[in-house]
């Protein structure tokens, strides 16, 4: 056994030879396009097949990989330590642009692109750029969800929506706030119930929090998490449910209004672009539904005609900068003012938004 | 605000379903652990089960073929435990680990192409009598044959233990492998057949999970339960009813703490997801005081690896 290592490992030492020697003859003859060897990497927070957040951004990699530049990407990557590990892998292996794909990615990014500084690093829905080779970007999801409350604020029949939520950070509270705030223009009873499950990604736990949500009188049902079992369980229980991240709704036809969908393919092309043609710099990109970066899906005709059309009007008034989710006067919970009546709420409000407007139940937890 | 009596009644319904799979693969566990063998690749067996359910399911298009499929799935990877603990002689703790290492990487592996597609509905019994009924309805009626015979295992599983001649035999293979050997009694033998059974009621666990609960496949989406399960049977202090019991505890407190937030209660959510681990801490701390109730249902040769001298 020993032996045949041996010899396995001689011969694994001529083939990298050749392989080095072939290299080189090529980088010899093609110096002057080293685009070839032009690498994007991306690391997923979960499964590429969740239908969910990670599957877009998949979807956003293959377009990269249509446009002619090699990609390679590591799933179910844990937020934390191992994070790190697979980013300096990556960076290490020669890659020259690499995506980190969640929020908790954001110190090992950080971390990692100190270290390789001609590797050019973009992080996904944080705030945090150490380095001139890190870029951040993010999509104004709350846009979406503005329409999403519109429309539950108009089709609850108990004016109760549940929201599903993960995590206690700004983006997540911004999204229960943009809901809130549409629904209760269009209907002034509503009440908001959230449930906070601490995970992204529990299929078992996020079904559990949609039915205990529905037996409390909800008839709407969102939730800020990835997997398509809230709609599921909507869909068994018989009230309405929204998409989130892709289009769900195959998962459950009868139950889902419309989706948020969250479009990358654009931004990644573009960047890999740039990135290799040396065009690069760094960056935060806060876009929305008027880039295309969200986008909704297909709307239920359980709607109506006209709500469809209300919807319509309002995603173009959004697209268009006419109407603007936060827009004053806006109370906290407390009944303080945060946004002024005829102001609408700058992005640094946005970006660092930690508490909950007025019509929202419960606390946030710390 | 709904506290009234019928709300009750489906709140009691969805304790009951969330805790089906921890009865299962805890009792089974329960039984392989009475046989002296510790098993903690619980986790790894459910998730191949979770996975063999679902992809059967969607093959072949037959609910039967599927539950049966996700439990033969789990005898076949516990026949890899059993054959390296039992016939090979490594040690149970870090074989199990492995196991539910290679659980969890083998379903993420098999599940690729079964990743996205929705599940079947799985019929429910008595659905009629769960709405005409009120309290009761939502607590007897309108759950799935798996759940009616989880309920029923651990009465099963305690005269089993307690009242055939077979559990006569598991228990003092648990207890004495070496003077039940000398009475003739084949201890690899009985101890494979309990991590079968073990590995069995795990994927059915699984099976619940990928076919019922949460009808599709996705990676990971036993998310720990497999962990409580092995922290249920130390909980129930080795008895079948007592793991009912904190099985309807455990799956109590993960639903009451997500109804308790939609209520508007405030309480730490964090403390909630805890609770279980620190229930089991506290029985163990609790029972580790007095000797004899220890003695009356533990396996004296728990983890232990047993050879005949010849």
């Amino acid at each position: 056994m020993l032996h045949k290592k041996n010899l396995e490992g001689k011969f694994k030492m001529y083939k990298n030879f050749f392989r080095y020697l072939i290299s080189a003859i090529f980088l010899l003859g093609f110096s002057v396009n080293s685009n070839a060897d032009f690498k994007v990497g991306f690391v997923y927070v979960g499964p590429t097949g969740d239908h969910g957040w990670t599957f877009q951004h998949h979807e956003g990699r293959n377009a990269v990989e249509a446009a002619g530049i090699k990609t390679t990407f590591v799933e179910s990557v844990p937020e934390g330590a191992d994070a790190e590990r697979v980013i300096r892998q990556l960076a290490q292996s020669g890659h020259d642009l690499i995506f980190t794909t969640s929020f908790g990615y954001m110190d090992p990014t950080n971390k990692v692109a100190k270290d390789f500084p001609n590797v050019k690093f973009e992080h996904a829905t944080g705030y945090k750029r150490e380095h001139s080779n890190v870029s951040t970007y993010s999509a104004r999801f709350y846009e979406g969800r503005t329409l999403l409350g519109h429309i539950a604020g108009k089709m609850t029949k108990t004016n109760t929506i549940g929201y599903i939520a993960s995590f206690p950070i700004p983006e997540v509270i911004r999204g229960i706030n943009a809901m809130t705030l549409a629904a209760q223009k269009v209907n002034p009873n509503i009440k908001t119930k959230i449930v906070w499950v601490f995970t992204w990604y529990d299929p078992g736990k996020e079904a559990e929090a949609a039915q205990a949500l529905i037996d409390q009188g909800a008839d709407v049902i969102m939730q800020h998490t990835d997997s398509t079992a809230p709609v599921q369980t909507a869909e068994k229980a018989g009230v309405w449910s929204f998409g989130q991240a892709s289009d769900m709704q195959r998962f459950a036809p009868k139950s889902i209004l419309t989706s948020i969908i969250d479009d990358w393919a654009p931004y990644y092309v573009e960047r890999a672009i740039a990135a290799r043609d040396g065009t690069w710099n760094q960056q935060d990109t806060w876009h929305g539904l008027k880039e295309g970066m969200v986008a909704m899906g297909p709307y239920n005709s359980a709607m109506g005609a006209d709500l469809v059309k209300e919807v319509e009007q309002l995603q173009k008034d959004l697209a268009s900068g006419k109407v603007h989710s936060f827009t004053g006067p806006i109370y906290d919970q407390k009944g303080n003012i945060l946004v002024a009546e005829g102001k609408v709420a700058d992005d640094g409000m946005l970006a660092g938004m930690s508490v909950y407007v007025k019509g929202v139940e419960g606390d946030i937890p710390k | 605000m709904s506290l009234d009596i019928s709300f009750i009644g489906i709140l009691i319904g969805s304790i009951m379903a969330s805790s089906v799979p921890l009865i299962l693969a805890a009792s089974g566990e329960l039984i392989t652990e009475r046989s002296g063998v510790l098993n903690l690749g619980v986790e790894g067996m459910m998730i191949i089960g979770a996975i063999s359910g679902f992809a059967l399911m969607v093959i072949t298009d037959n609910l039967f073929i599927a539950i049966v499929g996700s439990m033969l799935s789990g005898v076949i990877i516990s026949l890899i435990f059993g054959f390296l603990t039992q016939s090979l002689l490594t040690n149970h703790v870090a074989t199990g680990l492995a196991l539910t290492i290679f659980g969890i990487g083998l379903s993420a592996m098999l599940g690729k192409n079964f990743v996205g597609i929705p599940g079947k509905e799985f019929p429910i019994l008595f659905s009629s009598l769960r709405e005409s009924i009120p309290f009761f309805g939502p607590i007897l009626f309108g759950h799935s044959i798996v759940l009616y015979f989880a309920f029923a295992l651990p009465f099963l599983t305690n005269y089993f233990l307690k009242k055939t001649k077979l559990g006569l035999i598991v228990r003092a293979v648990g207890d004495s492998p070496v003077s039940a050997s000398n009475q003739g009694i084949n201890v690899i033998l009985v101890r494979y057949c309990c991590i079968l059974y073990g590995g069995a009621m795990c994927g059915l666990a699984g099976a619940y999970l990928s076919l019922i609960y949460t009808p599709q496949w996705i990676e990971n989406m036993t998310a720990g339960r497999g962990w409580i399960a092995l922290a249920l049977v130390v909980f129930a202090t080795w008895s079948p009813i007592k793991v009912l019991i904190g099985a309807l505890i455990f799956g109590g407190i993960t639903i009451l703490q997500l109804h308790m937030q939609a209520i508007g209660f405030r309480i730490p959510v964090q403390f909630l997801s805890a609770l279980p681990y620190l229930m089991t801490i506290i029985v163990l701390v609790v029972i580790s005081r007095d000797s004899r109730k220890i003695k009356l249902n533990t396996p004296t040769s728990l983890g232990r690896i047993f050879y005949k001298e010849k």
